[in-house]
């Protein structure tokens, strides 16, 4: 055998070989240890409509913690300004990174804005009024806050994921305040958007026990505790009037457990607290023993309890009528920490996984019937040439199994619709060549003769042909969703493969047979 | 095995007056059925809101999950039966509406048909700026692969082809379009994507004729254009039909066994196909001719 076809054949071979040995791992589970030390081990990735799971775009509402930010300002002011005998009618947010602070008389107001100034150096301070005084944060500071809620977001998002125990999770920042979240193969989705989405903000505050809700005295406010009365079934709202000073944030815990209480068995959250939050609270309790504590959670009041003495252990425990599952969740999201802003849900996708299996066998089915259609056609067509460019059809399946394999790109439903069209268009390259072959045999050449002028003037156009598909799907790459992308990556490496196979596959086998054979007549 | 006959020689380019007529036609009525619906039917994708997909034990009564749903104020939801035992339920994105109404929607069908008769398939919601931003990207993707396949058709052979490629792209796109239209189909990200898939498609043969045209013009450069280009197009009929039948048959497959989430999906590609094909043949070349002036010699009219 000539040289040049005996090393087109190797890497034929080699090619083959390399194919099917990437593509093993995706066929059976349990692949023996020399194989994974070195050959390909990875299956291919099933995307979330074949695997289910759960897909989450979120936005960081970073105004919000902006806003946030000057809402502590103003409960920190109320503390200060009492001890400097400043007297404030009011201090609040209103819009968008503007805090007014609003003192008693004329003569306060200089002195409020010295203060402002000393303690918050980072803030602009101007007047508005007599009595008003504006506090806002310039740009720079903005901006800071803003790329810190998102990138904190992230992370917290990122811990309160882990503890949920869900594989290979993928949690993104997408542009400047959007976050996706993909989770594969959740059990329940609503838990999990429900453990994502709050805010989890934890604030210890004195309730104010001499207070009726109906005329909230100056520097109180109401927050509402939700009471399920087991006996009418129904959620009751009761009203707490607290004193809307902080005492201490969640930010201090240090960790948080589920145990369970030795008397009925109902689950509760033990918090310990870190150093400083530990001193905190000692001292928190110690000068309020006998007043009651707001255990307050995202503005609703979780429990209020006596405090019956100083505490010094730093641990505290919220109980609550909790489910279990209830009580892990309020675990791991005290653990994890708060979301320094709100997040809103701008897409969400969820797929079960029995729809997602049922995707996967329709998607076979497909495949395996267009797959037998376009084989049996070529044959009837192409007569002995069409098994070679069937031959070829059945190393550029495995070929793209194998890219998908080892690039670990996603494979969506609309990624095996890709295939099964590749399928479809890979008979065209095919078709191109052995059309311009019969042609060649028509104007008398020997068959090895068309045979080479056939591949020859069918390489511009095939190239031609498929460059165009592949431009549309470089562009569906580039603006489609994950679902879509699937079925760019397919199209395109089907559309590769097929060209290879087609130009070069088809030709080896064809320029094997006829190495010390003379053909009269070809059977195409 | 010759399906197409060699020597075959049907006179396509005088035909076209036919051609175009007939395209003009369903185009019209395309465009009417449009006109007639208020625009394409956005799918959630691009129009916003939230579609939820639920398994029933057996065959559910749409009626009585409309006034389940009424009665919890959620009447205006669109309920479609998929066939077997499943429901596809939508809800249009509205200012108030939060994002866990997919959750409200299931927990009332469970507590109308019982917690075992029924199981949560598919939940999408998409807010109402995600959705612009997809409608947005949507119409970008198509006119870049436009702009880059008319670049890439004037480069590889000239301008006055690609001017014949855009016009048989735009008349697929416009068409398949106005087909949805007419079946009411629904136009979502997928949809889109067998519309780029379409053009690419179309394309194919587009060029494969180009090509041939382009070879014949070497070879007999003083034969007028309209013939050669009649000439090309019979030529490579054998190998227009063969893919496209093939593919044909590929995508058919696709949408009868492929299920209902890709369905609107390959019927869109089903139009693409036959669209694209006829276009090839009836748009592509005729344009092709009247992008000069009158009938030019052969040999001017490529480098």
């Amino acid at each position: 055998m000539r040289t040049r076809v005996k090393t087109r054949l190797i890497i034929v071979f080699i090619v083959l070989i390399g194919a099917l040995v990437s593509v093993t791992p995706s066929l059976t589970g349990s692949l023996p240890g020399w194989w994974t030390k070195i050959l390909p081990s990875k299956a291919i990735q099933l995307g979330l409509d074949l695997k289910g799971g759960m897909e989450l775009l979120l936005e960081v509402q970073t105004d919000e913690a902006v806003n946030n930010g000057l809402s502590r300002v103003a409960s920190d002011l109320k503390t200060i300004f009492k001890d400097r005998k400043i007297r404030l009618r009011r201090a609040e947010t209103t819009g968008f990174n503007r805090l007014v602070v609003e003192v008693r008389r004329e003569k306060y107001r200089d002195d409020a804005m010295t203060v402002i100034r000393e303690e918050f150096p980072g803030t602009i301070v101007t007047e508005n009024s007599e009595t008003k005084v504006i506090v806002s944060y310039p740009e720079s500071e903005i901006k800071r806050i803003r790329e810190n809620a998102v990138v904190q977001a992230v992370e917290t998002i990122r811990s309160r994921v882990d503890e949920f125990g869900v594989t290979e999770p993928t949690i993104l920042r997408q542009g400047e305040s959007r976050i996706l979240i993909q989770l594969p193969g959740v059990e329940d989705p609503q838990r999990a958007i429900t453990l994502i989405k709050r805010s989890a903000v934890l604030k210890f505050m004195l309730v104010d026990e001499g207070a009726s809700p109906d005329s909230v005295p100056f520097g109180d406010v109401v927050l509402y505790g939700k009471d399920y009365d087991a006996a009418t079934k129904r959620v009751r709202r009761t009203p707490y009037v607290v004193e809307d000073r902080i005492l201490l944030t969640g930010d201090t815990i240090k960790d948080a457990r589920v145990r369970y209480d030795s008397q009925y068995g109902q689950p509760y959250v033990s918090l310990t607290f870190d150093s400083v939050g530990a001193r905190i609270f000692e001292q928190v309790t110690g000068d309020h023993v006998k007043e009651r504590l707001a255990i307050v959670l995202d503005e609703n009041v979780y429990s209020a309890p006596v405090i019956q003495e100083r505490i010094s252990g730093g641990q505290a425990s919220i109980s609550g009528s909790f489910t279990a599952d209830e009580a892990t969740d309020l675990a791991i999201v005290l653990r994890a920490g708060s979301l320094p802003a709100p997040v809103k849900i701008l897409q969400k996708w969820t797929v079960s996984p029995s729809l997602g299996s049922d995707s996967i066998r329709k998607g076979l089915m497909s495949i395996v019937f267009g797959f037998s259609l376009v084989i049996v056609f070529m044959v009837f067509y192409f007569r002995l040439s069409g098994i070679v460019a069937n031959i070829a059809l059945v190393m550029n399946l495995i070929i793209i199994m194998a890219v998908l394999a080892v690039f670990q790109a996603t494979l969506t439903l609309p990624g095996i619709a890709g295939i099964v069209l590749t399928i479809g268009m890979a008979v065209d390259a095919n078709v191109l060549i052995f059309e311009r072959i019969k042609e060649e045999l028509r104007t008398g050449k020997t068959v090895r003769a068309a045979i080479d002028g056939g591949y020859g003037k069918a390489l511009l156009t095939i190239v031609d042909a498929n460059v165009t598909t592949l431009i549309a799907a470089l562009v569906l790459f580039q603006f489609g969703t994950g679902q879509v992308k699937g079925f760019a990556v397919t199209l395109s490496v089907g559309v590769l493969a097929s060209m290879f196979t087609a130009i070069f596959v088809s030709r080896v086998i064809f320029e094997a047979y006829l190495e010390n054979r003379t053909l009269n007549e070809l059977s195409i | 095995m010759d399906v197409i006959k060699p020597g075959i020689d049907v006179d396509f380019i005088n035909k076209k007056r036919m051609a175009f007529i007939f395209s003009l036609v369903i185009v019209l009525i395309g465009i009417g059925s449009l006109v007639v619906k208020g625009g394409p039917r956005y799918g959630i994708d691009f129009a916003g809101g939230t579609l939820v997909q639920v398994k029933f034990d057996q065959v559910p009564d749409v009626g009585e999950i409309r006034s389940a749903l009424g009665e919890e104020g959620l009447g205006s939801s669109v309920i479609q039966s998929l066939g077997e035992d499943k429901v596809a339920i939508r809800l249009k994105s509205e200012e108030n509406q939060t994002d866990t109404v997919s959750d409200d929607v299931f927990a009332i069908l469970v507590q109308r048909f019982g917690q075992d008769k029924v199981s949560l398939e598919l939940v999408e919601m998409v807010g109402p700026q995600v959705g612009a931003d997809m409608r947005r990207k949507g119409i970008l993707s198509i006119l870049y692969a436009m702009v880059g396949i008319l670049i890439y058709v004037t480069v590889r052979f000239q301008f006055r082809f690609a001017l014949g490629a855009i016009a048989a792209l735009v008349h697929d796109i416009v068409i398949t379009v106005g087909v949805f239209s007419l079946f009411d189909k629904e136009f979502t990200l997928p949809v889109i994507a067998a519309l780029l898939t379409i053009i690419g498609y179309s394309l194919n043969d587009t060029i494969v004729v180009y090509d041939r045209i382009r070879e014949n013009i070497r070879r007999t450069p003083k034969e007028k254009l309209a013939v050669v280009v009649n000439n090309s197009i019979n030529q490579t009929l054998s190998r227009t039909i063969l893919t496209s039948g093939t593919t044909l048959i590929v995508v058919a497959c696709l949408f009868i066994l492929g299920g209902e989430v890709i369905h609107d999906f390959s019927f869109a590609l089903i139009v693409g196909v036959l669209v694209g094909t006829y276009s090839s043949i009836f748009i592509a070349s005729p344009i092709l001719l009247m992008g000069g002036r009158g009938i030019v010699s052969a040999r001017t009219s490529v480098r």
